[in-house]
């Protein structure tokens, strides 16, 4: 088993292959695979967790750390071979303020205390969080039509703050902004955070409080034993069953398969597609404020925002879709977010580009989150989560905590977590490079490798032996941001790949005394 | 960190652009700092050291120094030709020889137009600051992403310089099937790493009507290796999750395909690195996305110079070495007037031109107080490619200074050389100086 690192007291443990625990409970027990260790005393003397999390997104991450307050046997589940590799890997990476959800919905309750409880957290972890505001700029008089409305809505969700700029007071905040616009809201609140290191704070707090962490491990049926009290689930996955007495879905995408596995079918999920282009770091310059658009009757347009990385973001696109893996960005799609660009921001489109990505939503049939709970059956489904599961995402791990209490789940006196503290990937924040003290106390964060992004060796090393450390190029970029800038690469990526492939053959036992530190 | 958030959307972005607290930093100062130890950055530092210039430093933010011909493995370099690693090799002997300091694993983070840079290395931080400052940063290719080729995210997309440094320096596995776009020189080059690897190369896709090379290589390639050259074709979707698996091109007259492979190498489109003079303020030419200079090698930021590939993109390093050698003869001319000014004009001289189907030309102003005749010949680039046969032709207000016939075709990847003693014609007064294109018949 790839337990990484070495599990220390009270630590969960992070596994990429090999049997599951509930490989071990069967009768097969005894006839298990040799090669790997007995089951972790954190799954119980019979392989079964009290409670499993299907699916390691933002959201999936966040309820396991707040279910690992708690004594429990905890099993958090993914198919992918990183946490916050689907969804929460590509949004827009807003902390939003809940200014213009629909004012009584679960969605507003939870997206305004979720930006509550994720600007303390972030404080406290490290997460780069930057309160640039937003303004919602009109470019035509139905869009400036429809400023006041927001407004009331924005005060009817509890937030007072928005207010009207006309046309002057707007371009003197945004001097760069294409010709053309009349007037716009600004709700200052809206802020801008990192969208890698949120599920990976939560994941490393959890982790460290005891929960198992499994990837690589797509759910492809759920077989449920009757009877409330003795009863248990079990997950056939890809590597092997796992058994749980109670599950949470938060499978994101796939949370109407996971839901109809477990003979529920409650919605659907149609995944909608958002592709952004990311800019390099001068047109960083261009752009103060999240710049978004006024929904109107004619449909939403895309928005420009700076990024916690020092970029531009432009998008997303919109486009309801069937496939729920089509995270591909089309000509169609990147043409037309260009064209809209340009409008709001001529100068952007000079600057080179630096990433395209496309992420899709999980959007259903209705306007709201979807979490429905069935005692009976020891389950709780978080479906529906859109575009504001990142702010949400903390809150709506309360709300799920508090329902799984409600349905009979013994949650024990709650304990504090370890603390954790992330690395810092903020570009308004001290990084090592710059950070003289550090680099005296260890002259690896004084060699940058990625030289765009300015990662040094120290931080790709920290990574690598992180709690949640990356399987590959991508889990580290998003650790790191190294082989995220403009050369994506040219530079840095053969040192970058040979300091990752060291590691991974290091942690598989073929090359102990690999690593060039 | 102290608190986590910021709230300032209102204020500019240069507030914490040096909010570490300087004490934090060793201040020193050198005569002559060279950021880039590549042919240009070298050559420039072994001049300068060597015609006496009191300190020399170069900075390069790689463990090693030689630039881009560090990992080519293929011969061509410099005079008598050899291989990228020993020409690397001695561009840093013949720097150091002359007395220049080259520092490794050091980075330059900023720059500002007093020439003051700082610096992130193992031994810490420092601000030096030089009395003049030669930005030798070199060029990248542009990878996929810049190109907005629609698709996944797969691995297996490499640049050639990725690519090269993957298997020279590294040894790395590459794959087993592999496409390359780009047929200019650097597409070969890369056609080459690929073999060397044991990559069997599938297509080679270009955008252009023919390749950019020579025909003989062209020829070896398509003939002896095998390599089909799909010309007029677009690579249109990147296909595979995790790992690519293929391509769809289209041709330009509508047809389309899907190729499978497992490695894609998206060669040339070479852009600068100017990102230092960025910070600087320095203006950059928007048609080479390089900083501006004259023929002096000079920015709009006085005592700061830039050669080599950060100009336009990649040349021959012979090429680069010569301009960081005319840019060296040009700082000891600065040096020499230190303090007087008389040698900060660099935005004085006429500015050049180019009309299409030519892209760029470079140095793209005249020095108005030096001239050029010694240095090395303008550079100029076409956007498309031409027949052989043709001129290049300068004017001034009308006024023919110079008509020069072409010798080869016009190649999208590589530069026509443009002598510059027509210069002594050119009216200082006068307004632009045009470089344009005739085709064969005209005139």
């Amino acid at each position: 088993m790839t337990a990484t690192p070495a599990t220390r007291e009270g630590h969960g443990t992070v596994t990429r292959n090999g049997p599951l625990p509930g490989a071990f409970s069967g009768p097969d027990a005894a006839s298990g695979p040799d090669a790997v260790s007995a089951p972790d005393a954190a799954s119980g003397s019979d392989g079964t967790y009290d409670i499993a999390v299907i699916g390691a997104g933002v959201v999936g991450t966040a309820i396991a750390r707040e279910l690992a307050r708690h004594r429990l046997r905890i099993a958090l589940v993914d198919a992918a071979p990183d946490v916050g590799d689907g969804t929460s890997k590509a949004n827009t990476a807003i902390l939003h303020t809940g200014f213009d959800a629909t004012p009584g919905t679960l969605e507003a309750r939870l997206v305004r205390e979720g930006h509550r409880r994720l600007t303390a957290y972030a404080a406290e972890c490290g997460i780069p969080v930057e309160t640039v505001g937003a303004l919602l700029v009109a470019w035509d008089q139905e869009q400036l039509a429809a400023l006041p409305a927001l407004a009331a809505k924005a005060e009817a969700n509890g937030y007072d703050a928005a207010h009207l700029l006309d046309a002057d007071a707007l371009y003197a905040r945004e001097p760069h902004l294409g010709p053309g616009a009349l007037g716009a809201l600004a709700v200052p609140d809206e802020s801008i955070i990192c969208p890698f290191t949120t599920p990976l704070a939560y994941a490393t707090q959890a982790v460290r409080a005891g929960v198992d962490l499994h990837l690589n491990a797509p759910v492809s049926a759920i077989s449920s034993a009757p009877g409330a009290e003795q009863g248990r689930h079990t997950l056939h996955t890809a590597r092997g069953p796992l058994h749980a007495r109670w599950l949470v879905n938060a499978a994101g995408l796939h949370a109407d398969t996971v839901d109809r596995m477990l003979g529920r079918s409650t919605f659907t999920v149609t995944p909608r597609r958002g592709q952004l282009v990311v800019f390099d770091k001068p047109a960083r310059a261009f752009v103060r404020h999240i710049l978004l658009p006024v929904p109107t009757a004619l449909g939403k347009g895309v928005l420009v925002a700076p990024t916690v990385f020092g970029n531009v973001l432009l998008g997303p696109t919109a486009e309801d879709l069937d496939d729920k893996t089509a995270t591909t960005s089309t000509a169609q799609g990147l043409a037309a977010l260009r064209a809209q660009g340009a409008r709001i921001l001529p100068e952007l489109l000079d600057e080179e580009v630096t990433a395209v990505y496309a992420g899709l939503r999980a959007a259903t049939e209705e306007d709201d989150y979807r979490i429905d709970t069935w005692p009976e059956q020891r389950y709780v489904t978080v479906g529906g989560i859109r575009s504001t599961g990142l702010t949400a995402s903390l809150a709506l791990a309360a709300h799920v905590t508090g329902l799984l209490a409600e349905a009979g789940l013994d949650l024990g006196a709650p304990r504090a977590l370890p603390a954790v503290r992330m690395p810092n990937l903020g570009e308004r924040f001290p990084r090592p490079y710059q950070d003289a003290a550090c680099i005296a106390e260890d002259p690896a964060y004084g060699q940058i490798v990625c030289h765009c992004e300015r990662v040094t060796r120290g931080e790709i090393r920290d990574a690598l032996d992180s709690t949640v450390p990356p399987a590959a190029l991508e889990g580290l970029r998003r650790r790191t941001r190294a082989r995220g800038g403009r050369c994506q690469g040219f530079h840095c990526g053969p040192t970058l790949r040979d300091l990752l492939e060291r590691e991974l053959a290091g942690r598989s036992g073929e090359l102990k005394e690999s690593r060039p530190w | 960190m102290t608190d986590g958030t910021t709230r300032d959307g209102d204020h500019a972005r240069d507030d914490s652009a040096r909010a570490d607290a300087p004490a934090a930093r060793r201040a020193r100062t050198v005569d002559v700092l060279v950021i880039g130890a590549g042919p240009a950055g070298l050559t420039a530092a072994a001049e300068l050291a060597a015609a006496d210039c009191g300190t020399v430093e170069v900075l390069e933010r790689e463990q090693h120094t030689g630039g881009i011909p560090r990992h080519c493995a293929h011969g061509g370099f410099g005079t008598p030709w050899t291989s990228g690693p020993r020409y690397a090799t001695g561009l840093l002997r013949a720097a150091e020889r002359a007395g220049a300091v080259v520092r490794t694993s050091v980075t330059a983070t900023d720059l500002d137009a007093t020439r003051t840079v700082d610096v992130t290395g193992p031994d810490g931080l420092e601000r030096i600051t030089a009395r003049a400052v030669v930005l030798a940063t070199g060029a990248r290719e542009r990878p996929r992403s810049a190109r907005l080729v629609p698709g996944t995210r797969p691995a297996g997309i490499w640049t050639t310089g990725e690519l090269q440094q993957a298997v020279h320096l590294y040894g790395q596995h590459i794959g087993s099937r592999a496409v390359v776009v780009g047929a200019e020189p650097v597409g070969y080059t890369a056609l080459d790493t690929l073999r060397r690897a044991g990559v069997t190369v599938v297509a080679q896709v270009t955008e252009a009507p023919a390749a950019q090379v020579p025909p003989l290589r062209a020829a070896d390639s398509r003939l002896r290796h095998g390599v089909p050259l799909l010309t007029h074709t677009t690579v249109t979707e990147i296909l595979g999750r995790g790992r690519l698996t293929g391509i769809r091109v289209r041709h330009d007259d509508g047809r389309t395909t899907q190729l499978p492979c497992d490695t894609l190498v998206f060669t040339g489109d070479f852009v600068p690195e100017p990102e230092l003079a960025r910070a600087a303020g320095i203006p950059l030419d928007r048609a080479t996305r390089g900083p501006r200079v004259d023929t002096e090698f000079r920015t709009a930021a006085p005592g700061i110079f830039a050669a080599g590939n950060v100009l336009r993109g990649a040349e021959p390093a012979t090429t680069a070495a010569a301009e960081g050698r005319a840019a060296a003869a040009a700082v000891r001319r600065r040096l020499a007037h230190e303090g007087d000014g008389t040698h900060d004009l660099s935005t004085r001289g006429p500015a050049l031109t180019v009309t299409a189907p030519l892209r760029w030309i470079t140095p793209g102003r005249l020095a108005e107080d030096v001239r050029p005749a010694d240095g090395p010949p303008f550079l100029v680039r076409t956007a498309e490619p031409r027949p052989a046969g043709a001129f290049l032709v300068v004017t001034q207000d009308g006024r023919t200074l110079h008509r020069e016939r072409v010798r080869g075709p016009l190649r999208t990847g590589t530069s026509v050389p443009l002598p510059s003693h027509w210069t002594r014609l050119v009216d200082h007064a006068g307004g632009t100086v045009q470089v344009a294109w005739e085709g064969r018949g005209v005139g």
